[in-house]
């Protein structure tokens, strides 16, 4: 059976949204580009919908989210794009270029979507996520799994870490996000 | 029908302190009308002009941000116009130069050279959609249409130009980029 049609319920391992906005928050980010994706849907988007402190950009394909931050970051303001690992493929071309070849601290929080939380991305039972990795180091983009409640403390020092050196950066949303 | 050069040469007299974006061949012809910090070529992929110009209207607010964006460079980006329209920057125009060719790629056609973008701007919800086939026209309406609450989108039916240059390496410098950066934020 495909990962991702295994029943929330079933997974013993809680990853709660809140505390992932709030390090999103806490990262100074103040724009959330997004194309809705089914892993982060109820845990952080439709918080981050309703957050008065993020302002919310819906846009119609995820390299859009590339330009758009990219544009912000000029002006001094940090984005961060939501969106899922098919997305993220969709947009390499964009990433390579205003990301990586321009140095811009593209920051990205990737739902794998069909990913058994139980097992690393690599291992994963999805073609699509098991070539995620991969293609990050092959592109030179730091990314970091956010899989259980102790991987949250990561986000603020890798956003950090890639507006001050200017790099892009992938935050890997390993398992759907709670409500809580 | 008119040409790139020439309409640019008359929208370079009613820009101040606009932010400009443009890319590829239109990035060429503007740049060829003089220097200024705030002209914005770092694009880095095709399509994305629309998308960098939306960043920046929503970064800056109080700044106009023109974005000078081809046919063939919209058409790699149509959702961008739900996207603008959705987020409705009122400072924000966007002008489509269509020649109906990928000039910087061996000026091959579009696939449909008669796509009208002012009416999929209108129907996207653009607060305003203009279309301009004569230079004259064009001089008389360039004022108003870089002044009115956007997002704004004109098509410019040009010709085809001659050959170009495209010095990528000075385009897209890292000292320019720095520089707007710098002026921006």
């Amino acid at each position: 059976m495909d990962a991702d049609l295994v029943d929330e319920g079933h997974d013993e391992i809680e990853l709660k949204g809140s505390p992932i906005v709030a390090a999103i928050k806490a990262s100074g980010i103040e724009y959330i580009l997004s194309v809705p994706d089914i892993v982060t849907s109820r845990g952080l988007l439709r918080p981050i919908a309703r957050d008065r402190d993020l302002k919310l950009i819906r846009v119609c394909k995820e390299d859009e989210c590339i330009g758009i931050a990219s544009g912000l970051y000029y002006c001094g303001k940090r984005a961060l794009s939501l969106i899922q690992y098919t997305g993220f493929l969709d947009s390499i071309n964009a990433i390579r270029g205003v990301g990586v070849e321009y140095k811009q601290p593209i920051c990205m929080m990737i739902g794998l979507l069909g990913h058994d939380p139980h097992t690393t991305p690599r291992n994963s039972p999805r073609y699509g996520v098991r070539i995620i990795e991969p293609i990050l180091d092959a592109m030179g983009i730091p990314h970091h799994l956010i899989n259980e409640e102790p991987d949250i403390a990561r986000i603020r020092p890798a956003i950090d870490d890639a507006y001050a050196n200017s790099h892009p950066v992938a935050l890997l949303i390993g398992r759907r996000p709670s409500v809580s | 029908m008119m040409k790139r050069d020439e309409c640019f040469r008359i929208l370079k007299r009613h820009v101040t302190d606009e932010v400009v974006v443009a890319t590829y061949s239109s990035a060429v012809d503007w740049l060829a009308l003089g220097e200024r910090t705030l002209n914005y070529f770092s694009v880095g992929a095709m399509g994305l002009d629309s998308s960098h110009a939306l960043g920046l209207a929503l970064g800056r607010p109080d700044k106009r941000i023109i974005c000078l964006q081809g046919d063939g460079s919209l058409l790699m980006n149509l959702g961008s116009l739900v996207t603008i329209a959705a987020a409705a920057p009122k400072n924000l125009v966007h002008l489509v130069v269509q020649n109906r060719t990928y000039e910087a790629n061996g000026g091959h056609p579009i696939p449909n050279t008669g796509t009208d973008f002012a009416a999929m701007a209108r129907s996207a919800g653009y607060a305003h959609a203009h279309e301009f086939s004569e230079l004259a026209n064009f001089e008389q309406q360039a004022a108003h249409v870089l002044k009115q609450e956007g997002p704004v989108l004109a098509t410019l039916h040009v010709e085809p130009s001659g050959p170009l240059t495209y010095d990528y390496p000075k385009l897209y410098d890292a000292a320019r980029r720095a520089a707007i950066k710098a002026e921006l934020s």
